[in-house]
């Protein structure tokens, strides 16, 4: 049966034998308000689920009775006895209908418009004015002796009233009413606090387990040996029974994907199918609980950024249909999710230039970078592959939050990804938190735990063997099967005594993520099922420990943390160590909203150019040769598109050969292509246009690194291109007249890049630098049909400016878009409240021109 | 126990209203006390694991009836020089925040029910370190006991646990 459809039988039998109580203690005392709102809950609850799960005769019994006493509650009407008979006739319907429910998983055919009828009179008519149908006081009597009966005894099915009888023919059941359901007796619902106190039980009795047989594996052929051998088959009965008990199909953190995904390709205008394998494969809830929201998250992601749209699949040779697959099952103690989509996979290009546009890495560093190395700088803070934010994802929280999440669980995530054919990630998890297996080794005298997840493998490593540990400049290293890896020494990463003579080791190889390194430790123990103790919190900034245990033998033993020994070898510089994070989290901070990153380029004549490097979606490197003409005009094949090419120089020959560097602009499905000379440098400045444009295609000049720079307009190429080769724009296709925008921004830069944008794409801009100058104007009389507005500004705040306007009646139904560097949810929160239509981060071209269209199209009638 | 001890013990759990019960014990000739409500257990020597780059403060931690308990040494955390290779050192077992500690201290003396009237704060002159982990002086009749503060005795330096 449907897991919803049981635990909604199971909850509702018990809350109707609790209204069957409670109804006729309220009979007694019709003036106890607290009896009386429980019931009313009760009914509220059932009539609520029942519309989710769609059974709407149920929910039809239980609103009328819900009406009904709604009444009573707020003393429009008084409690009295035909009130009460009447309440519960609707009990008895329910029931009778929960009944059918449990034999065919579906309501029955029917009809309870006679009750209900019967309901909504006495709702309307109040009790003076109501007189009892005939049948009413029949089943009144019944209802009592069926009810005077603490708990309804099966006995009451057999009262044979024939009117009774001849509603549920009428109403098409032919069992009892009373009947109590098997599935409902079959299960109880335990407080969650019994089952994590059994659970903490267990784990300390294996522990005991572990202890003793310890002893008897040194203290042989005692007469302790057959009962202890008993004690450890039942103890590992009760782990896996008391384990079973706090299971759940992985199924119920899949139930709101199904429609997560269809939401989405509507949204997206795409067409994605959701595969889900494996939803019955159990685990921990508590581990349930904390990959609900990773999971989610990734298969919006695939959905977002992984299938692309219906056109570009058929262009790519792929079904019009993304597939996203989400696979569940059972490997070992763990269990393996993978979320496979088939969709573009991860673009290298993109995600280099995004790193380095983030300043997660410099741009020599990405140059070395493999592609594995690439692909995992989607996990790290503060990268988000979104070239636009969408609603949908890309709103800064990455795939960063999603592997925290995962590693805190003790977990795995790992990535592969083929640009153009798709990406799939693994997620491996312990099925449980609290006890894993771990391997035990020791280093410099001491023992350590290193749960097993991460342990690909064993090496024993011998100066003498071919499987010697090498040096590059004192720093070993070792070959493993034609792959160099790297080594970390446990005994120097914690300052212990090195025991280990020459280079005689064992390495045990470690998997972080994707990354695999060696740790050298002098002895390797067995495996042992530890249970996993926090470290006190005097300890916890040592993030190389990830808790600690106590063994078989008594002694306590720390629990290492492969994550945090990758971060503090250094050696993976790619992963997070505490600095890096702090590092990223400081330049976040200081960057001032007007800073953002430019492309620095050399074109032309005249010195550098820069363009707001967000505007650029790539750069690529052509070869001129093929170049190719239409009408005169210079394209290249790209993509599988004709892509138009402009040059900043208006006189640039595109027949002179060799390869030049390209920026490419995309804009929805078109693209063009900027030829440059030479590619500078990403920075990040602080932008003053000093000097205002000159000439067409510049939004003014100002000082980046010291130097005279014109900055690129890149609207203006774009709308070269696009009215010369596509007419007419879409995004201009406004049959209206011109709608009037109010672009309140304090910094010209901005001002003098969004005019032309939004000037192109047809609206009437008017800009302003502060709220108190917008005021001003509409003081004055200015009609706008939309106002953007940036939100931290000197004087009055985007908020308070949006609260003002909203006060203002013209302005009460005109669409308000908030501009904003950071939007964090709490920003999105707090820019609603103050009455903004929509967010859209700065220098999302698209999202904004997206935003207003979209407001136009949904407030036009308004309008 | 000896009944000399054990009368002491019965003072302190009959508690007078003007006195206070203190567990005592010797840290470098010194006397320190610790409320006896907060002493959980007094341990002979023990196992301990050392904690790898745990601060100096920290020895390790222990396996007390399957609860893990983090052991302080108290020497260090003064800046006194580590006990003689072989003494046998003695532990009091305070428990802080749900989290169980243990201090070792040289040797873990009587309980001592101490009149009110003979505490006062501790003087300004004391040394920084010991200033900080005395949470007050009681006057005996030959020597002076420092009351352990043990909240401040377990913030450390830099990592405090609060």
């Amino acid at each position: 049966m449907d897991e919803l459809l049981t635990e909604f039988l199971t909850e509702t039998t018990e809350s109707i034998n609790t209204l069957d109580l409670e109804l006729v203690a309220l009979e007694r005392d019709p003036n106890n308000p607290s009896l009386l709102s429980n019931i009313f809950r009760l009914f509220h609850t059932i009539k609520g689920t029942c519309g989710f799960l769609n059974l709407p005769r149920l929910e039809k019994v239980a609103h009328s009775a819900e009406n009904v006493l709604g009444k009573f509650r707020s003393g429009e009407m008084l409690v009295t006895p035909p009130a009460v008979t009447l309440i519960l006739e609707s009990i008895d319907r329910i029931k009778a209908l929960l009944f059918a429910l449990e034999q065919t998983q579906t309501e029955p055919d029917g009809s309870d418009a006679d009750l209900i009828a019967r309901l909504d009179e006495m709702a309307e008519k109040g009790t003076g004015s109501y007189s009892p149908p005939p049948e009413s006081t029949i089943s009144f009597e019944t209802a009592i002796a069926e009810f005077s009966a603490p708990v309804t005894a099966p006995s009451a099915v057999q009262v044979d009233v024939a009117p009774i009888k001849k509603i549920e023919e009428s109403i098409g059941l032919h069992d009892g009413p009373a009947q109590e359901g098997a599935v409902a007796g079959q299960s109880i619902r335990v407080n969650v606090d019994v089952l994590e106190n059994l659970m903490t039980m267990v784990s300390e009795l294996v522990l005991t387990r572990n202890q003793l047989l310890q002893i008897m594996r040194v203290q042989k052929d005692t007469g302790f040996n057959a009962p202890l051998q008993r004690l450890n088959h039942v103890v590992s009965e009760l782990q896996e029974g008391v384990m079973k008990t706090r299971m759940q199909p992985i199924g119920n953190a899949w139930s709101k994907l199904p429609r997560i995904v269809r939401d989405l390709s509507h949204e997206l205008n795409k067409k994605i199918e959701l595969v889900m394998v494996g939803a019955d494969t159990e685990l921990d809830r508590q581990v349930l609980e904390l990959i609900k929201d990773p999971l989610t998250h990734m298969v919006r992601n695939s959905a977002d950024h992984g299938i692309e749209m219906p056109a570009d699949r058929i262009k790519a040779g792929k079904p019009e249909t993304g597939v996203i697959n989400l696979n569940a099952y059972h490997q070992g103690g763990y269990i393996i999710i993978e979320i496979i989509d088939n969709g573009r996979g991860l673009s290298m290009a993109k995600i280099k230039s995004k790193a380095i546009a983030n300043g997660l890495v410099t741009e020599a560093e990405a140059q070395l970078m493999s592609d594995s190395q690439i692909q995992q700088m989607i996990f790290k803070p503060g990268f988000s592959t979104a070239e636009t934010v969408t609603s949908v994802s890309g709103r800064g929280v990455g795939m960063d939050v999603v592997r925290t999440n995962i590693e805190r669980i003790g977990g795995t995530i790992e990535m592969r990804s083929v640009e153009g054919k798709g990406s799939t990630f693994l997620i491996k998890i312990p099925l449980t938190l609290a006890i894993v297996s771990a391997l035990i080794l020791e280093c410099g005298g001491e023992r350590f735990a290193i749960p097993q997840i991460s342990v690909l493998e064993l090496v024993r490593a011998s100066a003498k063997t071919e499987y010697k540990i090498e040096r590059i400049n004192g720093t070993p290293v070792f070959r493993l099967r034609n792959r160099l890896l790297s080594l970390i020494a446990l005994d120097d990463m914690l300052n212990l005594p090195s025991n280990r003579r020459g280079d005689d080791c064992y390495i045990v190889v470690t998997q972080v993520g994707n990354y695999v390194f060696g740790l050298m430790v002098d002895q390797v123990f067995d495996t042992e099922e530890i249970v996993v103790k926090p470290v006190s919190p005097i300890l916890r900034n040592i993030n190389i420990f990830s808790g600690n245990t106590i063994l078989g033998d008594g002694s306590v033993i720390m629990i290492l943390d492969p994550n945090g020994i990758a971060g503090a070898a250094g050696q993976i510089t790619l992963e997070d160590t505490e600095l890096m994070n702090a590092a990223a989290a400081a330049a976040k901070g200081a960057k001032s909203k007007d800073e953002m990153a430019l492309l620095l380029f050399n074109a032309g004549i005249g010195g550098p150019k820069a363009v707001p490097l967000p505007l650029v979606s790539r750069l690529e490197d052509i070869d001129l040769s093929q170049v190719e003409f239409t009408s005169g005009l210079p394209v290249i094949q790209y993509r599988g598109n004709l892509m138009p090419l402009m040059a900043c120089d208006e006189s640039f020959d595109f027949h002179v050969g060799g390869n030049r560097p390209l920026l490419v602009f995309a804009d929805g499905e078109r693209s063009m292509g900027l030829l440059v000379d030479e590619i500078v440098d990403i920075v990040e400045d602080d932008i003053k246009v000093q000097l205002a444009p000159d000439r067409a295609g510049l939004v003014g000049s100002a000082i980046i690194s010291g130097r005279a720079t014109e900055i690129i307009d890149v609207a203006h190429y774009l709308g070269r291109a696009f009215s010369d080769w596509f007419n007419p724009s879409p995004r201009a296709a406004y049959d209206e007249a011109e709608k009037r925008v109010l672009l309140v921004d304090d910094s010209p830069f901005f001002r003098n890049l969004m005019k032309p944008l939004l000037t192109a794409a047809g609206y009437h801009v008017t800009t302003v630098e502060g709220a108190a100058e917008a005021l001003a104007l509409i003081e004055n009389g200015m009609q706008f049909d939309a106002v953007v507005s940036d939100i931290e500004m000197p004087g009055m705040s985007g908020f308070e400016f949006a609260q003002r306007l909203k006060q203002d009646d013209r302005f009460r139904d005109t669409p308000l878009v908030a501009l904003s560097a950071f939007a964090s949810d709490r920003d999105l929160d707090r820019g609603r409240r103050a009455g903004f239509t929509d967010y859209v981060a700065k220098f999302d071209r698209d999202g904004l021109l997206q935003t207003l269209s979209q407001t136009f199209s949904e407030t036009k009638g308004v309008a | 126990m000896t009944d000399h001890k054990a009368r002491h013990v019965s003072s302190a759990l009959l508690g007078s209203g003007d006195t206070n019960d203190y567990v005592t014990m010797s840290i470098a000739d010194q006397v320190f006390g610790i409320p006896v409500l907060k002493v959980q257990d007094v341990l002979g020597p023990q196992r301990i694991t050392r904690i790898p780059l745990a601060p100096k403060e920290i020895a390790g931690s222990l396996n007390l009836r399957g609860r893990i308990v983090t052991a302080i040494d108290i020497r260090q955390r003064l800046d006194l020089p580590a006990m003689p290779v072989g003494h046998r050192n003695m532990s009091i077992v305070v428990e802080s925040k749900n989290e169980m500690y243990s201090l070792i201290v040289d040797k873990v003396g009587e309980v001592m029910s101490l009149e009110k009237n003979t505490y006062e704060k501790s003087p300004a002159t004391l040394d920084p370190k010991w200033r900080d982990i005395a949470g007050g002086i009681h006057r005996l009749e030959s020597r002076l006991l420092i009351v352990l503060d043990i909240e401040r005795l377990l913030s450390f330096a830099d990592i405090g646990i609060a």
